[in-house]
């Protein structure tokens, strides 16, 4: 499971780097959001990965915990993701700006 | 882009989707939930009456200005750090208290604090960009 | 300690404000460095007693950086030259730029310039040394450049900046180098286990390093070119930051540094040589100059140099002459500096040639004048004889090499009496009139050079008044503890005779000053020309390479970034990754495949897309399909926010992206696949860094201990959520200030729009 995760990340990662290299700003931020998403994955998958038990204590505590997911990474994830959302709102709107102030979106020129 | 459908639609399920936002808060702490995915539950409350009523609708509903909401939630978040400062705790050391009768003992705590704190920005920064896109 | 150090650093803003009113107001601010200087005069007796003040804060415990500083002899009398000649400066510059529209701000950085050089001299930790040691650097840059609309004075303060900041850096590389050897920072520490340093393959570029600092800071051959060019700076400025304070805190790090670098000849002959050659070109360049203010400076250069020479000696008796020497020479040069100032002020003119028999015009300067004159020269009863009469004696006794070392500080010193009088003497009492239009100085300006002028004759004929405080700081500098004796009298020997001799040279040289000034060769040896050179060099380079890395295109930059990064990231893979084992990583089941699937046809879908709406849709798809994934894998709240997070990302793409529904998939082919090929590649690696990280057998002590706590420490069950709020709450307050600056950000972007469209 891990290796099928592994490859989502690579995927994730190539679609997003190849529309950051494109020209237009529209592809530009589609491609920010596939890497963000990728990042998730990749740290997602790095931490191990565990089917089914989340990381819940339950009320009860037993003796012994059953395996559950690794909540570190978990946590670093919800709060990229949450960033990850600001920055891309932001970064639309950035783009709406230039749109409106240059009437196009092609990024040549843009600095 | 409103239709009738999607119209009573959003207006049944704003009130749901509050209430479960609601839930997942306070429950946040012990089970799957918390103050972020509250937070967002509830922007995509209000963005879907904005899509049904508009803009003007969305705001009115909303008690206050998304504005003032970023602000207060940042400053409610700041007030469950700094409440141990003042019994001489270092800066977000969590505090427990128990609240109410023997019998229904409710634990309350700076993190359920914080954790409002936190939903209260979400919602107050998803809200204020999407009306202030729409309204642009 | 640390509590006046920032209170002098916040006073800044009180005095551009109390500086920018009347001069009379504005020396109300001399007030707060007379009280500092009241308070170190008073922590003397402490350490007469054989104490050490020291102040301690905790700054950042956990990461180990502290506040501390430690008051003993060398730092006590470097801060009282701070704060007591800073309060003379406040008054004078208070008066001197009487009516300047900007003299608010010469106050400010002022007090903000005390503030780091009593830093300097006042910490006990080799790294906060160095951040003090930057923000003189920084301060003076503001200072030296106060009339930033001349393009001299902005060419001056640049120079000095780049010179003394790249010193810095050095300090920064050896502390990091000391640190690693010693595994400490703090200067008493250092002191306890010195052999560890001197013994270590380190110590060399350790001592280098120190030096390049130390003979940046103070102007030392071959980086002395930056001071004279710093007197474009006010006067005031150049009386405190480039006589008494800034240059000398090379002078400092060296004494401070010895008992812990010293005692070698690799540490000693560096500053004998370089010392000893400022101090002879220092002093002969300063007899050609006419600008007053420029004979000065060069004749700092060389009394910085001698400095140096003298803490090079190594001896006791020459670490007492460092002193007394520091100390006579921040009387005398600040005096005189402030007297330039006042005769340029009241003529309009610093050529020494044009300026004379302003005797009658300025009664006090003139007294100051000579007063100083006198010290600089070594007349008996000045503190500068007891300091001649001790460098002598140090140099007599060098065991190396005597007999090229004396001549060579004789000639120095003449050398130097002879700019004394120059600066000091000619100005007043040569015969002739005082340029046109001359007026009298008010009190306000001579105050300054007098008081100071008087103090070095105090400390002359009353010698036993400070013996005590140079004796610790000696010691400081020694490491040992050092009896200085200082008397008015040291008795006929040697010392007495070279004494006299220098008197002599000195008449002789006054005489014939013309001659020596029309004969001088060669003027200059090309330091300053090389240096603008080098600097000439570096912005063609720069403009050169520049404009290809640069071409405005955020296509092309994304595509150098992503390049660079993968190659770095690769090169590090390939050299340190094993071989990856499959076993156990291929247990998938089909519904799993299913949705990874789906991310995937997303995110190919988003780069085939044509129009935006079908990108949108294509990435809230993988957006989704990332949800899910979580879900499947015990996230249940990373699914959830994911769910949320995408379903607004998509809403704000549409309101966006409505306006611009075309994807143009304009590139040429081949630029395409070049596009494709990298981003593929990284792609591996992205995949193969997943793979190398999922395998590796890591330790879950950190997840155990968050279950262990979460229930009995923080009363919750969701293990995430507790680390969110509670156990990391305080990277959470910084990600929610993250948000709600992205938050203001947009709605600014959009006002500023709005307010476009109703203007234009």
């Amino acid at each position: 499971m891990e290796l099928q995760l592994a490859i989502v990340a690579g995927v994730l990662y190539a679609a997003g780097l190849y529309l950051m290299m494109r020209r237009q700003l529209v592809q530009l931020i589609i491609g920010l959001g596939l890497i963000t998403n990728g990042t998730n994955v990749l740290i997602f998958t790095s931490g191990g990965l565990t089917r089914t038990n989340p990381p819940v204590i339950p009320e009860e505590m037993p003796e012994t915990l059953e395996p559950f997911a690794d909540p570190v990474p978990q946590a670093l994830i919800l709060t990229a993701i949450v960033i990850g959302f600001g920055v891309l709102a932001f970064s639309l709107v950035l783009a709406h700006r230039v749109h409106k102030a240059s009437g196009s979106d092609d990024v040549r020129g843009a600095s | 882009m409103s239709s009738s459908i999607l119209r009573t639609a959003a207006r049944v399920l704003m009130p749901l989707l509050v209430l479960f936002a609601v839930f997942l808060l306070v429950r946040g702490h012990n089970d799957p939930g918390g103050g972020f995915v509250a937070g967002l539950v509830i922007a995509v409350a209000f963005v879907l009456l904005m899509f049904a009523d508009g803009v003007e609708a969305a705001r009115r509903s909303l008690p206050v200005s998304p504005w003032h909401l970023l602000g207060s939630g940042l400053l409610v978040a700041l007030t469950a750090g700094l409440m141990p400062v003042f019994v001489g705790r270092p800066f977000l050391t969590a505090l427990w208290a128990h609240l109410g009768p023997e019998r229904w003992d409710v634990l309350v705590g700076t993190p359920l604090l914080f954790d409002i704190g936190v939903c209260f920005v979400v919602v107050g920064v998803v809200l204020t960009m999407t009306f202030s896109l729409v309204e642009d | 300690m640390t509590t006046l150090i920032l209170a002098t650093l916040a006073l800044a803003p009180l005095a551009a404000w109390l500086g920018g009113r009347s001069a009379k107001v504005a020396t109300l601010l001399a007030l707060w460095p007379l009280g500092l200087t009241v308070w170190f005069a008073s922590a003397l007796r402490i350490l007469l007693q054989g104490g050490v003040v020291t102040d301690h804060v905790a700054w950042i415990p956990s990461l180990g950086l502290n506040l501390s500083f430690r008051l003993d002899g060398l730092s006590a009398v470097f801060a009282l030259m701070i704060t007591g000649i800073g309060t003379l400066i406040v008054v004078y510059g208070a008066h001197y730029l009487d009516g300047h529209p900007e003299r608010g701000r010469f106050q400010a950085s002022l007090f903000a310039f005390m503030a780091a050089m009593l830093g300097v001299v006042l910490t006990d930790n080799l790294f906060t040394l160095f951040v003090f040691w930057e923000l003189t650097g920084f301060t003076s840059f503001l200072l030296i450049g106060f009339d930033h609309e001349k393009e001299s004075s902005r060419r001056a303060a640049t120079q000095a900046l780049i010179v003394t900041g790249a010193g810095g850096l050095a300090l920064l590389a050896a502390a990091v180098l000391i640190s690693q050897v010693t595994g400490t920072l703090t200067i008493p520490e250092l002191l306890s286990d010195r052999g560890l340093l001197t013994n270590h393959a380190s110590y060399l570029p350790i001592v280098v390093l120190v030096l390049l600092a130390a003979f940046t800071k103070s102007a030392q051959f071959p980086f002395h070119f930056w001071l004279p060019g710093a007197m474009a700076a006010p006067t005031p400025v150049s009386a405190y930051l480039h006589s008494a304070t800034m240059v000398k805190a090379g002078v400092y790090l060296v004494a401070r540094l010895t008992p812990v670098l010293g005692g070698t000849l690799l540490w000693e002959l560096p500053l004998v040589i370089i010392g000893g050659l400022t101090m002879l070109g220092g002093a002969y360049r300063a007899v050609q100059e006419t600008d007053l203010k420029r004979v000065l400076a060069y004749s700092t250069v060389s009394a910085l140099g001698t400095l140096f020479l003298l803490l090079g000696l190594g001896s006791e008796a020459a670490f007492t002459a460092a002193i007394v020497y520091l100390v006579a020479h921040a009387c005398y040069k600040g005096a005189l500096f402030q007297v330039a100032g006042v005769v340029d002020h009241a003529t309009g003119t610093r050529d020494i040639r044009r300026l004379a028999g302003l005797r009658a015009l300025l009664p006090q300067t003139s007294l100051a004048g000579l007063l100083a004159a006198a010290s600089m020269v070594g007349l008996p009863l000045t503190i500068g004889f007891v300091a001649k009469e001790l460098v002598y004696e140090a140099g007599l006794k060098y065991a190396l090499s005597p007999f090229a070392l004396v001549p060579a500080v004789v000639v120095g010193s003449a050398l130097l009496g002879v700019c004394g009088l120059l600066a000091g003497f000619g100005p007043f009492f040569t015969p002739g009139a005082p340029p046109e239009g001359s007026h009298r100085a008010s009190a306000g300006l001579w105050f300054g050079p007098l008081t100071l002028a008087v103090l070095g004759l105090l400390f002359g004929s009353a010698p036993g008044l400070t013996s005590g405080v140079f004796s610790l700081a000696a010691s400081a500098v020694a490491g040992r503890s050092v009896e200085a004796h200082l008397a008015l009298w040291h008795g006929l020997g040697l010392p007495l005779g070279l004494s006299a001799l220098t008197l002599l040279l000195v008449a002789l040289l006054y005489r014939a000053r013309k001659l020596v000034r029309a004969r001088a060769w060669p003027r200059s040896l090309g330091f300053e020309r090389g240096f603008t050179g080098f600097l000439r060099i570096m912005d063609f380079i720069s403009g050169r390479i520049g404009p290809p890395l640069q071409e405005s295109s955020l296509a092309s930059y994304a595509l150098t970034f992503v390049l660079s990064a993968g190659t770095l990231v690769g090169v590090g893979y390939y050299l340190t990754a094993e071989r990856v084992s499959l076993d156990g990583l291929l247990d998938v089941r089909a519904y799993e495949l299913a949705i990874s699937g789906l991310i995937i046809l997303g995110a190919i879908g988003a780069v085939r897309a044509r129009t935006t709406m079908t990108a949108v849709l294509c990435l809230g798809t993988s957006g989704y399909g990332v949800a899910l994934t979580f879900l499947l894998f015990g996230a249940p709240d990373l699914a959830m926010t994911q769910f949320a997070a995408e379903t607004l990302t998509a809403v704000i793409f549409v309101f966006v992206f409505w306006q611009f529904p075309r994807v143009d998939q304009a590139s040429a082919r081949l630029v395409k696949l070049r596009d494709a090929i990298i981003a593929c590649g990284c792609g591996v690696l992205v995949t193969l860094l997943a793979l190398d990280s999922a395998t590796l057998p890591t330790t879950r002590r950190l997840s155990d201990f968050y279950a262990e706590a979460a229930p009995s420490l923080a009363h919750g069950r969701n293990i995430v959520n507790v680390i969110l709020v509670d156990f990391r709450a305080f990277d959470t307050l910084g990600e929610i200030t993250v948000l709600v600056t992205a938050a203001v950000g947009v709605v600014a972007l959009l006002r500023i729009a709005a307010a476009e469209r109703q203007g234009g």
